[in-house]
């Protein structure tokens, strides 16, 4: 059963090469959002969010202390729902 | 009854709750016992994951540096929660795939090299070790208070408990006994931050108090810039530090978050792949729980404290020496004199005590006109903020109880933890997988207990001259994992780098960063042989701390380019790479 789904995969083009640079897709989508939120809103462009006030301080003290933690959270069950969706439709799930 | 007893019923009553619960798993068969990593959901994984994980640096440690730092330190919130991100995406789910259970055995096969997993299990070591001084060094802060005895008293003491305890063993490998743990440390660590919040703000939830307004309507953080840039200290939310060293610090946390064997070891036995993605997850809000609260608590702490030493305002007088000694609130000062840990001394012989900022210009001319000799504030080890905290709030007696409870829980889970992995590293992987493989059963125990007695001797030798509070001590050993382990891993799944590539990799790494550590924190952190302070690091602004991520750097580029210049990965191990990329037929789950 599940071997026949790897082949109708496969026979519709969709390889394992195909899934692994989908995956390496997201992985780095996944990680550029996660280093703009942290090193980039949290520290390096703070400056630039100093205008958006948060609760008596700026954005940017925000992200730092629980704004990146809560994007964090978020991408990685984004992550874990995009690839098992993934695992599916490249037939690679587990049996 | 009195605190003292009060505390003793707690720290009691919980380790009864965990031996109970010990005991009471064990009863089961023997499979069942063995299945604890697999029959387990992954959300109560998750909560078991988040007990090891959360040490005497979380919990202990990380609000009392963010409180007198401010800003700045966010690093640590930043590092220790990002690092999962990294773990989710980049190595749990191939780990799993790959099916054998420790980090040594992975780098072993993946690098078809004996070498490569002895570099890898001496990096662990390194690292472990340094972590368990941060955890000694949190654990005699706890003891000290507890027992109300000096720090060093506290930390014997506490040696002796966590060597019994990880002798005890099979504890740790109890999942149900770390979700026991973990609801003892987060009903801890959240019960009073939520009073405190109450107090201040109205607000129940801490997280949110942080960013709300105090009684008089003003938010509660512009107040505390106000008031502790009145006393010469630093803006609490602005940022003053290296903003470089500030990335490296947090990449460092991060990376090394990700190179932790402890943490890594508990996706090797989730059922599936799939779970390994969602266990990550799972982790990471029972982490976060802890963490979104942590800069309330210190935020929080910080205002009550520089209050209590202000009682009529910034521009008023100082508390007295007569209310210190006999105003209830000020008891909590009295009880943690006597760990050595808080001192203060009236200088000036005025009766009071000024705390303030006493290298600041504009504090030494008004200290000048008042006729103050300096700051009479003269010690406030951030360790002990957060156990501090419930007195300094004055909150309910069962609250003080609770929180030596969970903070003893956090620091002894990890500790005995870590000791176990040191003990195995060294019986299984090194004497029986290299120096001696013919060694008999009980010989491998022997030379366990052994390890573990000389890991222990050693870290409460360093803890009682420890190279930083305990979250420092601990974001050196995340640097020592992020410049061997991590790059490796993350080698071993996403590139073809070869045998050779990774061992020059990893001693490259693990060298220089260790080596760059002792030259700031003393040779073998042996106080006073340093040649560097992190004031005055000897590469531009990067403290010991942050060289992590530079060592991880030094790691990739040299395997990079020993790998290019010598003979490519055999078949086979191409063959293990591409397996180990897709979750189709990932085998069951192996067990501890």
């Amino acid at each position: 059963m599940a071997d026949q789904t790897t082949q109708s995969a496969q026979a519709a083009g969709k390889s394992d090469a195909g899934y692994w640079a989908a995956n390496v897709r997201i992985i780095l989508i996944s990680l550029v959002i996660w280093a703009i939120c942290s090193f980039g809103f949290g520290i390096l462009l703070r400056p630039m969010l100093s205008g958006i006030s948060v609760g008596g301080t700026d954005l940017g003290f925000w992200f730092a202390q629980q704004g990146s933690i809560l994007v964090f959270l978020a991408l990685i069950f984004f992550y874990a729902w995009r690839m098992n969706k993934l695992d599916r439709e490249y037939g690679v799930e587990e049996e | 009854m009195d605190q003292f007893t009060i505390n003793l019923l707690f720290v009691g009553a919980s380790f009864a709750l965990y031996i109970g619960i010990a005991i009471w798993a064990r009863a089961g068969s023997t499979s069942e016992f063995y299945a604890a990593g697999r029959g387990i959901h992954p959300v109560t994984n998750g909560m078991a994951t988040a007990a090891d994980w959360m040490s005497a640096a979380s919990f202990i440690s990380m609000a009392g540096l963010i409180a007198f730092t401010g800003y700045d330190n966010s690093t640590y919130l930043m590092g220790w929660t990002g690092g999962y991100v990294l773990l989710a995406l980049l190595l749990a789910p191939y780990l799993r795939k790959f099916g054998k259970y420790t980090v040594s055995e992975f780098i072993g096969d993946r690098f078809y090299s004996p070498t490569a997993r002895m570099v890898a299990v001496i990096s662990l070591l390194v690292a472990s070790l340094t972590y368990v001084i941060g955890q000694m060094t949190g654990v005699g802060v706890a003891f000290g208070r507890f027992l109300e005895v000096s720090n060093t008293a506290g930390l014997l003491i506490g040696a002796c408990v966590v060597f019994a305890y990880a002798v005890f063993g099979g504890m740790k490998g109890v999942t149900y006994t770390q979700v026991a743990q973990y609801v003892v440390l987060i009903m801890a660590y959240t019960i009073p931050a939520v009073f405190i919040s109450l107090q201040l703000t109205g607000n129940p939830i801490p997280g949110l108090g942080l960013f709300g307004n105090v009684e008089s309507g003003e938010p509660l953080l512009q107040k505390l810039d106000q008031i502790v840039a009145e006393l010469g200290f630093r803006e609490y939310t602005a940022h003053h530090g290296d903003t470089f060293n500030m990335v490296l610090f947090t990449l460092s946390l991060m990376i090394g978050t990700a190179g932790l064997p402890h943490v890594i070891m508990r996706f090797f036995t989730v059922p599936r792949v799939a779970d390994a993605r969602w266990s990550a997850g799972w982790a990471l809000v029972f982490i976060a729980l802890l963490y979104l609260t942590a800069p309330a608590v210190g935020a929080m702490a910080r205002l009550n404290i520089t209050e209590q030493f202000w009682p009529n305002g910034t521009s008023g007088e100082a508390v007295s020496v007569e209310t210190i000694a006999t105003d209830p609130a000020y008891d909590w000062m009295a009880t943690w004199q006597q760990t050595g840990l808080l001192g203060w001394e009236d200088k000036n012989n005025d009766g009071r005590i000024q705390y303030y900022n006493d290298a600041s210009p504009a504090m030494q001319e008004r200290a000048e006109a008042e006729g103050w000799e300096g700051n009479e504030l003269t010690n406030f080890n951030r360790d002990i903020l957060v156990l501090a905290n419930p007195e300094i709030a004055n909150l309910p007696s069962w609250v003080i109880g609770l929180v030596a409870a969970g903070g003893l829980a956090a620091a002894l889970s990890t500790a005995a933890g870590l000791l176990l992995a040191i003990s195995s590293a060294v019986s299984h992987d090194l004497i029986k997988g290299q120096l001696n493989p013919a060694i008999s059963e009980k010989g491998e125990l022997l030379s366990a207990r052994i390890a573990m007695a000389v890991a222990i001797a050693v870290a409460t030798y360093l803890g009682l001259n420890p190279p930083g509070f305990a979250a420092q001590t601990v974001a050196l050993a995340f640097g020592l994992a992020a410049a061997s382990i991590f790059p490796a891993l993350m080698m071993g799944i996403f590139t073809k780098v070869n045998n050779k590539g990774a061992v020059a990799g990893m001693l490259a790494g693990l060298i220089v960063t260790l080596v760059y550590i002792f030259l700031h924190k003393g040779w073998f952190f042996i106080p006073d042989t340093n040649s560097f302070t992190d004031a005055d690091p000897l590469l531009g602004t990067v403290q010991s701390t942050s060289f992590g991520a530079v060592g991880a750097l030094i790691n990739f580029a040299v395997a990079f380019t020993v790998s290019k210049m010598t003979a490519a990965i055999p078949q086979e191990i191409e063959e293990l790479v591409e397996s180990v990329r897709v979750p189709r037929g990932a085998g069951v789950a192996q067990d501890h």
